[in-house]
């Protein structure tokens, strides 16, 4: 079985500034595979190479079979891409918009009535079929969009960020929509800032800094990289602070508690939550350190991407 | 699932030509005040201006009325950018173009849709004429000529529209154009005698590709000519074809080159 998604050595330069420098990534038919990154880390510049928006500088992709520079028509038959914004016809209502687009992937003009209608129903979006898309709000948007790259049940299926900016109830309802479309055996490739999202959805994650893949796995495997969780311990006295560092990374087993004197902070990656509160506490009672504050976290992006680069995310100056 | 191939070009641009009559449809409102201004500003110089305004060898209307056309389907333009515009800036053009398409047939829908309603606005157009007292003189062989010019114009100018709008993807440029559209118009034989500007700018606005089209209409629909005996309104109806020909063989290039680099950008 040919993978759904396929990169080699993927590079794209605007001007003399590159947003992918080398970029491999394989995706398995039927997966959801997350691409996990900060702003500019190129996750945008790949989805649209690989839906055949942009041309690569070099490097090759093929998607469900086919490569997207020498045969782009083929492609754009299998994919739905949802991007960023949602990409909608305003002065249209919802139905019109997904007639449209459906008619545009040459259904038939019943076939893309009947099409429209299963998907509005699907994002309870039937109410409003008939609303300007002008009128919608966002999660609303969102839900017409993500229906507009499903017209054709598409082999892989693009989603650029499909949350970003969406309130939790919405960030749900997508979850679900793309749950329940890799259960139908959509390959989904999915973009996120969200090591959460990812964690949710994907089956794989690449992580992506600076055009490049940084790190590949199952989430549990890269949480296992990463400590899935940290715990953070404010203490009272600022001259204690390396003291604290040592005493609390001994606790959790962690060979590099990071320190942040500004904020007189240790923190630290633990496995095991509980145990590793109650025995930070301890130890530090012992060591007759006083502590301000102290609470368990999940990571931050960052702190992912210093466990896996050893580096911060390259941030994008524009 | 995998759509099938694409039926082809007519097809394609078909469903995105439907796509404008649902706009219209949605908002007859903005259809309509589209459809007003030009009559509007056609009854404003008549009633409010054309009565100061005397004019050797005929009444005004019958001046201006050829001019406002040309003056009409010249600031079309605007209209193809915005549209444009707006379907660059809210990622839709990026939706159509990972569709499987023929990618050209969102430009050959644009043009069909603007031209469609160009037409509808040029028929207003006359009827409000007729309303003012113009009347055409010549047959009806040398009125659909007179149509037949104004129509290349407006194509011309939707050309530049697509390019500008391409140019653009944001509506700021779109602002820009909408200002500078009124001192190119006013600087043309549409509203008065070229005669009468300073030397160097009459001649700007002699050679004028609207002076062209309006003059061409005058002499095609029997209305009187501003007297001059500049050699472009000698040759007015030469150049109200040689001008949209010259502009098309420009625009068109760059709109499509712009098109193409879609996919480096």
């Amino acid at each position: 079985m040919t993978d759904a998604i396929a990169v080699t050595a993927l590079s794209k330069t605007f001007g003399d500034r590159p947003a992918l420098d080398g970029l491999d990534l394989t995706v398995a038919q039927g997966t959801v595979h997350g691409v996990l990154g900060p702003n500019g880390a190129g996750k945008t510049t790949a989805v649209r190479i690989l839906t055949t928006l942009l041309r690569p500088t070099g490097g090759s992709a093929s998607v469900a079979g086919h490569d997207v520079l020498r045969d782009p028509a083929a492609v754009r038959r299998r994919i739905g891409l949802v991007g960023q914004h949602a990409a909608l016809d305003e002065g249209l209502d919802g139905r019109q918009n997904l007639d449209l687009f459906g008619r545009l992937h040459h259904l038939g003009a019943r076939a893309a009535a009947h099409r429209a209608q299963e998907l509005l129903e699907r994002f309870s979006l039937a109410d409003t079929g008939r609303m300007p898309v002008g009128r919608y709000s966002g999660g609303m948007r969102r839900r017409l969009d993500l229906a507009a790259g499903l017209i054709t049940r598409p082999d892989v299926l693009f989603l650029d960020e499909p949350t970003t900016g969406l309130d939790p109830r919405g960030r749900g309802e997508v979850w679900e929509a793309v749950r329940s479309l890799a259960g139908e055996g959509t390959t989904v490739l999915l973009t996120t800032q969200y090591l959460e999202e990812a964690d949710h959805l994907a089956g794989r994650v690449s992580v992506l800094d600076g055009g490049r893949r940084v790190a590949e796995g199952t989430p549990d495997e890269l949480k296992a990289r990463t400590g899935a969780d940290r715990i953070d311990v404010v203490v009272r006295d600022a001259a204690q602070l390396t003291a604290a560092a040592a005493v609390v990374g001994a606790a959790v087993r962690a060979a590099h508690p990071v320190t942040d004197p500004d904020r007189r902070l240790v923190s630290a990656p633990v496995s095991d939550r509980m145990a590793a509160l109650t025995a930070t506490l301890r130890a530090l009672e012992a060591a007759g350190i006083a502590a301000e504050d102290i609470a368990l976290r999940r990571p931050t992006l960052d702190e992912v991407f210093l466990h896996l680069t050893g580096t911060a995310p390259r941030k994008d100056p524009a | 699932m995998t759509a099938p191939a694409s039926p082809g070009l007519v097809t394609d641009t078909l469903i995105m030509t439907r796509r404008g009559f649902a706009h219209w449809a949605r908002r007859p409102g903005a259809v309509a005040t589209e459809l007003i201004f030009p009559v509007m500003m056609l009854v404003m110089f008549v009633y409010f201006l054309g009565g100061g305004l005397a004019v050797e060898g005929g009444d005004y209307e019958d001046f201006l009325v050829p001019g406002i056309l040309a003056l009409t389907m010249a600031f079309g333009l605007e209209g193809t950018m915005v549209a444009l515009t707006q379907d660059v800036e809210r990622g839709l053009l990026d939706r159509f173009r990972s569709l499987p398409i023929v990618p050209s047939s969102f430009l050959v829908a644009r043009s069909v849709i603007d031209m469609i309603s160009s037409a509808a606005s040029l028929l207003v157009m006359l009827v409000a004429g007729l309303l003012v007292g113009w009347r055409w003189h010549e047959g009806p062989v040398s009125a659909l000529a007179a149509v037949g010019l104004l129509l290349l114009l407006r194509l011309a100018m939707l050309w530049a529209g697509i390019w500008l709008g391409l140019l653009a993807g944001r509506p700021e440029l779109v602002q820009t154009i909408q200002i500078l559209v009124w001192p190119v118009a006013f600087l043309s034989s549409v509203f008065t005698s070229p005669s009468t500007m300073p030397g160097w700018l009459g001649a700007i606005a002699e050679w004028n590709p609207m002076s062209a089209t309006a003059a061409a209409v005058r002499d095609l629909f029997g209305n009187p000519s501003w007297a001059s005996d500049a050699w472009a309104a000698d040759h007015a109806l030469l150049l109200a074809v040689a001008w949209p020909v010259l502009l098309l063989a420009v625009f068109v290039p760059l709109a499509l080159h712009r098109w193409a680099r879609l996919s480096d950008h």
